[in-house]
């Protein structure tokens, strides 16, 4: 059990790049010799999926065409590091990660059609991808039938589990509670103006952000609530109706094009978000590219990742990033969250020894990856992470500066009791 | 609702509601002004009128990215430099349009539906590739953001003002295009009948093909407009589509007085309504209301008394 039993593994370049590598988030490999036994094909891989001796077949299933390309762009790029990064540094059980990129187009049959199409033509040991709760809702039912491991990495409204997905997102409680608590506290805010886009998302969200206001926060109140068509442009009416009823907070959760729309406008109308206390849970640095940082200088947002953290893995992960994918791009909680997936995934069959979907589902809960980005994560029973929840505040320069950050892992809860 | 606050809050807040509805009064006719002239006056259904709009937000990106480079002095004022560009490119590609395309469909106006719907793809995918999937961020000179401070209470936008003004601009050159000049009338005539037009010696190719070109400007002109008030990504095009389409039909295809009165009514509804009820909901009357009074009056709002 040395590098000795395989002669071809001695090479200092080898060596340098495992050295090289010692940034990146490798922990899993250091107590073990990670080169040194292959196991055999036929004992990890009992159900049929497209693993060979020295291969394993993953899916990536995201939009890189229609409205919602804008977004999954990010995650995209993200799972491509990751893959290569663990290629880079052995691949999983000995196995290089050979991926297949299949485009949803916006369209969530499409979605669905794809998916089938991985998991039955393709074998896929596993399938990083969806964005939209909507497609994630139109491929979970494939994934339950053919039984796929999904890793599905965008923050979302919860009510939902399935043994067939790895949620590396937050779920609703952990993006709202945290953050209001935190705005109630420090900035003393008793009245909240609830906005959102007009989809399940932000209408559950601020569902959970009104009972906690209401019930949780002493003397608080919701002083509005309203939601816009999804491509909405025109904000004037409701930035009016903010100016009369003064809220301490805008708790604003306005998702695509609308954000653009409504961040500029505000900023027209003389709202300075310097004075005016405003939250947000949707707008990541990906969307400040769009709104221009100046128009959004000042506003909080709550995420679990922002690109500014300051802690080593962090630091090894955005130059990586921005080495790969060109120096100005950013990189929001999102495309942190699809950075997770494979590393989770590879992580998790490391500990289950097998890349049997029912194997890697039961070893799932309680696989810990050191080396993410946002710092720790740890894979829930439900198939959640625990992860932290952090506030920033946009500056001008399109960054988030770090405000607030929980001192524990935030549990997820998918089905908040007393929230619904 | 309005029990605890004070008359002059109340005034305030009814003059910034005021201007609010104007401001949305210019967008849509700003909008819809291009697709009036080439659906009204061509009867050409352009269902890529959206994407000749992004083509102008794009040529303002280009511009003022441009003009951060090579002459950062002249910044402050680049954006009437982009918007002269906007209406050049997005006009220069609706004439190349119309002779690769649409002059082909004049006889059938329900294929131009179809025919320039797959153009619109093509131009988002084309906008994808060369600029990216990602929404890109028009940065503006710093007097275009802001307000204005009518009053200790009154804030009125900046760029709300600079779209009226400009709505207003290109409504009296519209105007004076069609119904003034010579070309407009040739333009009338051959929209009146196009056979007799061409007997009198009108070319009515060129004539459909600059009137085209000009619809397509303008639309270019408004996309450049908006990159004050919105989003500029490859499909934001598909949020101005629907509204636009809404503002032309209900005010009678072939009328530009109506697209006005049109876009007056449906501004002020909308943004009353906003006022009163939540976004959605606001919308939804809007769109009954609409929905109610075409069923009564399908031609729309003002018609053409033309005899067929």
């Amino acid at each position: 059990m040395s590098d000795e039993t395989k002669p071809g593994l001695k090479s200092p370049l080898r060596r340098k790049l495992l050295m090289g590598m010692a940034a990146l988030p490798a922990v899993s490999m250091l107590g073990r010799p990670a080169f040194a036994d292959v196991p055999a094909t036929s004992a990890v891989n009992t159900t049929g999926l497209a693993v060979t001796d020295s291969e394993v077949t993953v899916g990536i299933l995201h939009s890189v065409t229609g409205t919602m390309a804008i977004s999954e762009t990010g995650s995209v790029e993200a799972e491509k590091l990751a893959i290569e990064q663990i290629n880079a540094a052995g691949g999983v059980l000995g196995r290089k990660i050979k991926f297949i990129q299949e485009d949803g187009a916006s369209d969530w049959p499409t979605f669905a059609e794809k998916a089938k199409k991985l998991l039955v033509n393709d074998k896929c040991a596993a399938v990083m991808g969806c964005w939209t709760s909507a497609s994630r809702k139109a491929v979970l039912p494939v994934f339950e039938q053919y039984n796929g491991m999904l890793y599905y990495p965008t923050f979302y409204e919860g009510l939902e589990q399935s043994k067939n997905v790895i949620y590396t997102g937050q779920e609703a409680t952990q993006q709202i509670i945290a953050g209001l608590d935190w705005v109630n506290k420090t900035k003393g805010a008793k009245s909240f103006y609830l906005l959102g886009s007009d989809y399940i998302w932000p209408r559950t969200s601020n569902k959970i952000a009104r009972k906690h206001i209401e019930n949780h926060l002493q003397g608080c109140k919701v002083v509005g609530e309203e939601y816009f068509p999804l491509g909405s442009t025109q904000f004037n009416s409701v930035i009016n109706k903010i100016k009369l009823t003064k809220p301490d907070v805008i708790y604003a959760i306005i998702v695509g094009g609308s954000n653009v729309a409504f961040y500029k406008q505000l900023k027209a109308a003389g709202i300075d978000l310097s004075k005016q206390t405003l939250l947000t849970i949707s707008v990541t640095e990906d969307e400040i590219d769009g709104i221009g940082g100046e128009n959004i200088a000042g506003a909080y947002a709550c995420m679990k990742y922002f690109q500014s953290l300051d802690n080593p893995n962090n630091k090894a992960f955005v130059p990586a990033f921005k080495k790969m994918w060109g120096e100005k791009t950013v990189i929001g909680d999102v495309t942190q969250a699809a950075y997770l997936g494979p590393w989770l995934w590879k992580l998790t069959v490391e500990k289950a020894g097998s890349f049997d979907i029912d194997k890697i589902a039961a070893a799932s809960p309680g696989v810990e990856f050191k080396g993410a980005p946002e710092g720790y994560v740890r894979i829930h029973e439900n198939h959640h992470l625990w992860s932290k929840t952090r506030v920033g505040r946009a500056k001008a320069d399109g960054q988030y500066e770090l405000i607030y950050e929980t001192a524990d892992l935030v549990e997820p809860d998918p089905f908040p009791k007393g929230y619904q | 609702m309005f029990g605890d606050y004070s008359i002059s809050d109340l005034g305030a807040i009814l003059a910034m509601q005021g201007f609010a509805g104007l401001i949305l009064f210019s967008v849509y006719v700003l909008m819809a002004l291009g697709l009036a002239i080439i659906f009204g006056q061509m009867g050409v259904i352009n269902m890529a009128h959206g994407e000749f709009m992004i083509l102008g937000a794009y040529v303002t990106w280009m511009t003022s990215n441009a003009v951060q480079h090579v002459a950062p002095s002249l910044f402050p004022g680049y954006f009437f430099i982009a918007m002269i560009l906007a209406f050049i490119a997005a006009g220069a590609l609706g004439m190349l349009v119309e002779w690769a395309l649409i002059r082909h469909l004049y006889k059938r106006p329900l294929d131009t539906l179809l025919a320039t719907w797959g153009l619109s793809l093509i131009l988002q995918q084309a906008y994808r590739s060369i600029f990216g999937a990602r929404e890109v961020g028009v940065e503006l000179p710093e007097w275009m953001m802001g307000s204005w401070q009518a009053t200790d209470a009154i804030q009125i936008p900046i760029n709300g003002m600079f779209v009226m003004a400009l709505t207003i601009l290109i409504t009296i050159v519209v105007f004076y295009i069609l119904f003034w000049s010579s070309w407009g009338k040739q333009v009338r005539a051959v929209v009146q009948n196009r056979v007799m037009a061409g007997a009198v010696g009108i070319n009515t190719e060129k004539v459909d093909r600059y009137t085209f070109g000009l619809g397509c400007g303008i639309a270019g002109i408004a996309g450049s407009a908006f990159t004050m008030i919105g989003s500029t990504g490859p499909t934001a095009g598909q949020l101005y589509i629907v509204d636009t389409f809404l503002v032309v039909v209900f005010g009678g295809a072939a009328s530009l007085f109506g697209t006005i009165a049109s876009a007056f009514s449906i501004s002020q509804t909308q943004s009353t309504l906003e006022f009163f009820l939540s976004g959605s909901m606001a919308k939804v009357i809007t769109l009954l209301t609409i929905v109610g009074i075409l069923m009564v009056r399908p031609q729309g709002l003002f018609a053409l008394k033309v005899r067929k």
